[in-house]
């Protein structure tokens, strides 16, 4: 189910400002990539180009290649709605659907895309809130509004969510930084969890988290203020944070970076 | 301790000498009673002067006891809590005024029959006769204007908020602006121009689409920023879902700001439930009962309330103020309906 994604050349500009430049690297099924950088490197741009949400933004244009399974996401003819449908998406703040109750909000990806029968949807339901960890605390009330729930819970109602549409790939930008540690371990181990299933890319601003949760990390930096962000080098974890091959990444996780 | 020479340094502690919670109220009672014995003793006519002068005083008198007592901070504070006070005061005896007037002298003949009949049989100076006829004309001409004007209002909204950029989202803004200032009466002589070309008779759909016009750019500005409201990681996160644009729009996006749109279509009901001008060139005006909105001249209440002011007598008078009434209940009825359905539509 998991897909691999291959990216190469990729370029992103915001109007006439470039946002990332020229970034080639692979993502492998199965596994949890971790990227980090400080802020406004573009590691929030380069996730979205994954789903082609960065065009959603007025302005935003991207040149290069994207490749799912050796399919081109920027292809002629590739519909953006159906790259979203393989690569869902959380963000960095829980954004549940304010009218809708827990169970819509779950069902709303699969209810906005088709017709399901409501056994069907009950099954799906459950069982992607199982998935997110969060089918014993709202199992009682799921036609209350999920804009209800604490912020953590609310942050694994939006996982529940990407995950009941079943997509190859999940993008999570920042998950954990609005939650308290509890929320987040929860989180973690859901990451753990889920990755037999997906091919997950987390951004992340904690280093500790990334070493914990990812197989491997990517560290973007930017060559000076006002240029476009770069990837600096990929690799496994444990060698990103042992022995990276490139002295900027250990400055910047030793924490010695500007 | 060293807090406590700060504090000695400073001139003060946290707590100082209050007001009691009662004095506001002291002090506009003794405005009030001060202004009255200005207002008879200097023989001045009018309670609006009366009233000015308590306002003037409370206000003064607020500043004066506060700042003797409190110091200057707290009384400046407290004059601007009075301030807001007699602005609201302000605002609201007009209102509260209109409304006991109306209520006052509508009731008289406002009953069943009032309701239920129509003044074919009844000249204006003689008494009886209703509003029954004009109540059709008004839902009907109402109706079929929210028809047209509401969802073309609501859909270029959401043209100019989801997909409008450039040239063209910049010239349906400027049209909307334009058109938010057109006087009813102007709205009226274009569309009689058509009938004058068509060779058409007054009747009530006419009147219809002038309503409709006169509608629609208040129900786009509402909506407007309704949907401007709505945060965007909503669009993102349904979108994400792989949502096409459109169903994100139906599905999300709307829903989500449907309270305040309903407001909005509400108040723009309200607006055009009024109009006189545009129905008096267009519909015309009937005493008869006409079902038919597309055929044949027909009364509205606010056309009716004119012309039985117009008649004058007491008895038309009489009428005039029941259709008032009713006119009023009717928009209110309308606002309590959409907020429910508001209320109703939102989760608990
Ligand atoms: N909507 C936008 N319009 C214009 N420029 C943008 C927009 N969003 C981001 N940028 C610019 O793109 C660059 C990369 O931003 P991005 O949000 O991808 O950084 P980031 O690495 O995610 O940062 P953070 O860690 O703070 O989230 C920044 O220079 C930023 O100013
Ligand atoms: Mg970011």
């Amino acid at each position: 189910m998991a897909k691999r994604i291959d990216v190469s050349g990729l370029t992103a500009y915001y109007g006439s400002h470039k946002a990332i430049e020229d970034i080639s690297m692979t993502v492998e099924p199965r596994s949890v990539t971790a990227f980090i950088g400080p802020s406004g490197c573009g590691k929030s741009t380069f996730l979205r180009t994954l789903n082609r949400m960065h065009e959603v933004t007025p302005g935003g244009r991207v040149e290069g290649k994207v490749l799912l399974d050796a399919e081109d996401l920027y292809g002629a003819g590739v519909d953006p709605v159906s790259v979203r449908r393989e690569v869902g998406m959380v963000f960095q703040r829980p954004n549940p659907f304010p009218t809708m109750s827990i169970f819509d909000n779950v069902a709303a990806g699969l209810r906005l895309n088709g017709n399901y029968k409501k056994s069907e949807l009950n099954d799906i339901v459950e069982k992607s809130l199982k998935g997110a960890n969060l089918w014993n605390e709202v199992k009682d009330r799921l036609n209350k509004p999920g804009s209800g729930l604490s912020g953590g819970q609310q942050q694994r109602l939006c996982i529940a969510r990407a995950i009941a549409v079943e997509p190859k790939v999940l993008l999570m930008d920042e998950p954990c930084s609005a939650l308290d540690p509890i929320s987040t371990l929860a989180i973690e181990d859901l990451i753990g969890e889920l990755k037999d299933r997906f091919t997950i890319v987390i951004v992340t601003h904690n280093m500790q988290q990334a070493a914990r949760v990812s197989d491997r990390t990517a560290f973007f930096n930017l060559a000076a203020v006002g240029q476009p962000g770069r990837l600096v080098e990929i690799d496994d974890t444990e060698r990103i944070f042992s022995n990276p091959s490139v002295q900027a990444t250990e400055d910047y996780i030793s924490g010695r970076f500007g | 301790m060293s807090t406590a020479a700060v504090t000695d340094k400073r001139g003060g502690s946290l707590s100082g000498a209050r007001l009691p919670k009662w004095s506001p109220w002291a002090i506009a009672a003794g405005s009030v009673a001060v202004a009255v014995g200005i207002g008879l003793g200097a023989g001045l006519g009018s309670e609006v002067q009366w009233g000015l002068i308590a306002a003037i005083l409370f206000v003064l008198g607020t500043y004066g006891v506060a700042a003797r007592v409190e110091g200057r901070r707290q009384a400046k504070d407290r004059v601007a809590t009075s301030l807001v006070w007699v602005a609201f005061l302000l605002a609201v005896v007009p209102l509260v005024s209109l409304v006991w007037t109306t209520v006052s002298r509508g009731v008289k003949v406002l009953d069943v029959h009032f309701l239920t009949h129509s003044m074919g049989i009844v000249a204006d100076t003689e008494t009886g006769g209703g509003i029954y006829h004009a109540i059709i004309g008004s839902l009907e001409q109402v109706g079929l204007a929210t028809l047209i004007g509401a969802p073309i209002g609501v859909l270029t909204a959401v043209y100019l908020v989801e997909y409008g950029r450039g040239r063209l989202a910049q010239a349906v803004t400027f049209f909307v602006d334009v058109m938010t200032g057109i006087p009813s009466i102007v709205a009226g002589l274009f569309i009689l121009s058509l009938m004058l070309i068509l060779e058409l008779d007054p009747f009530g759909f006419a009147g219809s689409l002038a309503l409709a016009i006169l509608m629609m750019p208040v129900v786009v500005r509402s909506t407007e920023e309704m949907l401007k409201l709505v945060p965007n990681e909503l669009r993102e996160a349904s979108l994400a879902l792989g949502v096409p644009k459109w169903r994100t729009i139906l599905k999300v996006v709307l829903p989500t700001a449907i309270g305040g749109i309903t407001t909005g279509v509400m108040l723009a009901i309200a607006r055009i439930a009024g109009e006189t001008a545009p129905v008096l060139l267009l519909v015309f005006g009937n005493p008869f009962i006409n079902t038919d909105p597309f055929e044949g001249a027909q009364a509205s209440l606010p056309l009716y309330i004119y012309q039985q002011y117009a008649a004058g007598g007491d008895a038309a008078y009489d009428r005039a103020w029941a259709a008032s009434l009713t006119l009023i209940a009717f928009v209110m009825i309308l606002n309590l309906v959409a907020r429910g359905i508001a209320r109703w539509k939102t989760p608990r």
